[in-house]
């Protein structure tokens, strides 16, 4: 069993994800933010791979990747930055980012790499199901890299099936028709509440949009938990301090 | 040999790689695009709206002065003297029809010279449907009288102001924007780029202008296949309508000119086939311009309509199977082209089209040869930079 399905074997409500842009606060500080994130009680880690051009993301996630991309990250530096996480870091880490860097690095090494550091899956938005299936599923299998699915509110219920199926982590519920940090995402509890009653096996975290104690805690009536990104890399432009993080998922998780 | 396969391939070409948030919008496509375009009331309204509205057939131009020049006999495809100045029109008007076939309220597309913008603008003003156009900031600014022609037919213009501020900056922004309004809005694409089935649509709406070649040449010189036709390629769209119905016919060389702006090894260049390997971007797998860590490169050209870091899949397809023959001309050899076909024959292109007259320096031709340039489209836009470079070299 990986580290994502023992994460969610040990705790199936409140379920925190949190998200945030490799290369952003600078080279070097993966770790140590994934590190700041655990010590406060996040339960996974989302490490964005900056992309130019991120089209499932808002203006805040699209920002802190041209900024990271400034700062010379690339997948190559990341895997670099990621020797030693396991030494330090016990939560589950996914990466998340855009195929076309994934495939200059090549898919099989980059599957390869994951492992040797102890990645645990991965999130491609524009990864679809189908040509996952045809072209990469055989890869991230040989490898134990989870590939998380997306669903949608344009999802249909055969589809939804389909890629429940398919997932052995935990499918990402992307709260209503946006990108990454849309406001207008928050409250769509009808779809929440079908989701739910569509009873799939694999667990569900519910993004986009969720920013504060009332939409996170709102999301995790109806999903395991909730992923926050927008909101928590806009929080660590000013510092990513220790303290300045555990302020942040503080205010969060209180009940 | 050349069309799209089932799953929307051309050779290793293609596909559909989209956020799921498309994937129903796009599926739907994928699944009625051709029943619904090939419908015969379809197709009887398409070519009586290319026939009244647009102005088709768009003349077959013998050009004396050219083949004086150049050689050979070489004819002009008269695309510039479409309805809205452009072969843009051809993709637009079949759009606007699949739209409301679909039952869409609401219509965006991206532009880079402003020549798709202006040509979805004026469907959507037909068809009394909202428009919404993404721009580049830096094309904006230097496309201004399309952005006023837009905004009268109608349109909102949104300046675009991430990236190099150009025509993939758009195209990132008209994706976001139909990930958050999947059920009431349609995305025009403009060129033969983007998830399958676009390249495919738009090929076949654009490939009036090569079925339109073969008659015409078949009246005026008693065969229907020329030696060569030239096309410019920035995604590729009229470079793919002008080819469509020669692929096949071994005996037609296909010329694709790229942009190569100050020079293909300037760094400032938007020849995608000579700088460019596979990847994915704007949900398709084709050649793109793009660092080793697979970060997409800014692409350059004096042509809005020719900066965009990739070609469509289709055109990726001809070049990796030396089907078409790509070269690639500069801005000053595309703005000297430009001085010259108004000098000698009266007709200001298009920046766009100006790099296709300025493959005919590069390319042999013999006397035989019967060539036809693809004219994409005419100069009106492009005055002001064809003015200040003149007046920048008479100093």
């Amino acid at each position: 069993m990986n580290r994502i399905s023992e994460a969610f074997n040990k705790k199936k409500k409140n379920i925190l994800s949190i998200y945030f842009t490799a290369g952003y606060k600078g080279l070097n500080k993966s770790i140590e933010i994934i590190k700041n994130l655990e010590d406060s009680g996040v339960d996974i880690v989302e490490l964005g791979m900056p992309f130019s051009d991120p089209v499932a993301d808002g203006p805040i996630i699209q920002k802190s990747s041209e900024t990271a991309l400034s700062h010379g990250m690339s997948v190559k530096q990341l895997f670099e930055e990621l020797k030693d996480l396991r030494k330090q870091v016990s939560i589950p880490v996914l990466l998340m980012g855009y195929l076309n860097p994934i495939i200059q690095y090549g898919v099989e090494e980059f599957c390869k790499r994951c492992s040797e550091v102890g990645i645990d899956g991965v999130i491609i938005p524009d990864l679809p199901l189908d040509v996952y299936e045809r072209h990469y599923e055989s890869i991230f299998e040989n490898y134990r890299i989870t590939n998380t699915l997306l669903v949608t509110p344009q999802t249909n219920d055969i589809r939804i099936k389909q890629i429940d199926k398919k997932s052995n982590g935990f499918i990402y519920v992307v709260s209503s028709n946006g990108t990454t940090g849309d406001n207008k995402a928050i409250l769509h509890n009808d779809y929440f509440a079908h989701i739910k009653s569509l009873q799939l096996k694999t667990p569900t975290l519910i993004g986009f949009g969720i920013k504060d104690n009332k939409s996170f805690l709102n999301a995790c009536e109806y999903a395991n938990g909730a992923i926050i990104g927008s909101s928590f890399v806009k929080h660590i432009e000013s510092s990513c301090s220790t303290k300045h993080i555990k302020s942040f998922v503080d205010e969060i998780v209180k009940s | 040999m050349y069309t799209v396969d089932d799953n929307g391939y051309y050779g290793k070409f293609g596909g559909a790689f989209i956020p799921e948030m498309m994937h129903k919008n796009i599926e739907f496509l994928k699944l009625k695009y051709l029943e619904i375009i090939e419908a015969p009331e379809f197709q009887v309204h398409f070519q009586s709206l290319l026939r009244d509205y647009v102005g088709r057939p768009s003349p077959l131009y013998f050009s004396q002065a050219l083949s004086d020049l150049y050689g050979g006999k070489i004819y002009l495809k008269r695309e510039d003297l479409n309805h809205t100045g452009s072969h843009k029109i051809n993709n637009t008007i079949g759009q606007i029809l699949l739209a409301k076939h679909l039952g869409k309220k609401r219509i965006i597309a991206e532009t880079g010279a402003g020549q798709h913008g202006v040509a979805t603008a004026t469907v959507c003003a037909r068809a009394g449907l909202e428009c919404i156009v993404y721009m580049g900031a830096t094309d904006v600014a230097r496309q201004q009288p399309n952005v006023e022609k837009m905004k009268f037919l109608g349109a909102k213009v949104i300046p675009v102001t991430s990236g190099n501020k150009t025509l993939k900056d758009a195209t990132n922004e008209a994706i976001r924007d139909w990930i958050s309004n999947p059920e009431s809005t349609h995305y025009i694409i403009g060129s033969v780029v983007g998830p399958h089935p676009y390249p495919d649509m738009v090929s076949k709406f654009q490939s009036v202008i090569s079925e339109e070649i073969q008659k015409q040449l078949l009246e005026k010189t008693g065969k229907a296949n020329p030696s060569k036709v030239i096309a410019c390629v920035g995604g590729g769209s009229n470079a793919a309508g002008a080819f469509y119905h020669f692929m096949d016919e071994k005996e037609v060389e296909l010329i694709a000119v790229e942009a190569a702006g100050k020079g293909v090894e300037t760094g400032e260049s938007a020849a995608t086939t000579a700088l460019g390997n596979l990847g994915v971007l704007h949900g398709a797998m084709t050649l793109l311009m793009q660092t080793e860590d697979g970060q997409i490169i800014e692409p350059y050209s004096i042509s809005a309509g020719l900066d965009y870091p990739g070609i469509g899949p289709l055109h990726a397809h001809l070049f990796d199977s030396n089907r078409a023959t790509f070269v690639n001309v500069t801005d000053e050899e595309a703005l000297d082209a430009a001085l010259q076909l108004t000098k000698i024959e009266g007709i200001i292109p298009a920046l766009e089209s100006s790099h296709a007259l300025a493959a005919l320096e590069k390319i042999e031709i013999g006397t035989d040869e019967v060539v036809v340039l693809n004219l994409s489209g005419r100069g009106d836009k492009d005055m002001e930079t064809y003015l200040n470079y003149y007046k920048q070299k008479a100093q």
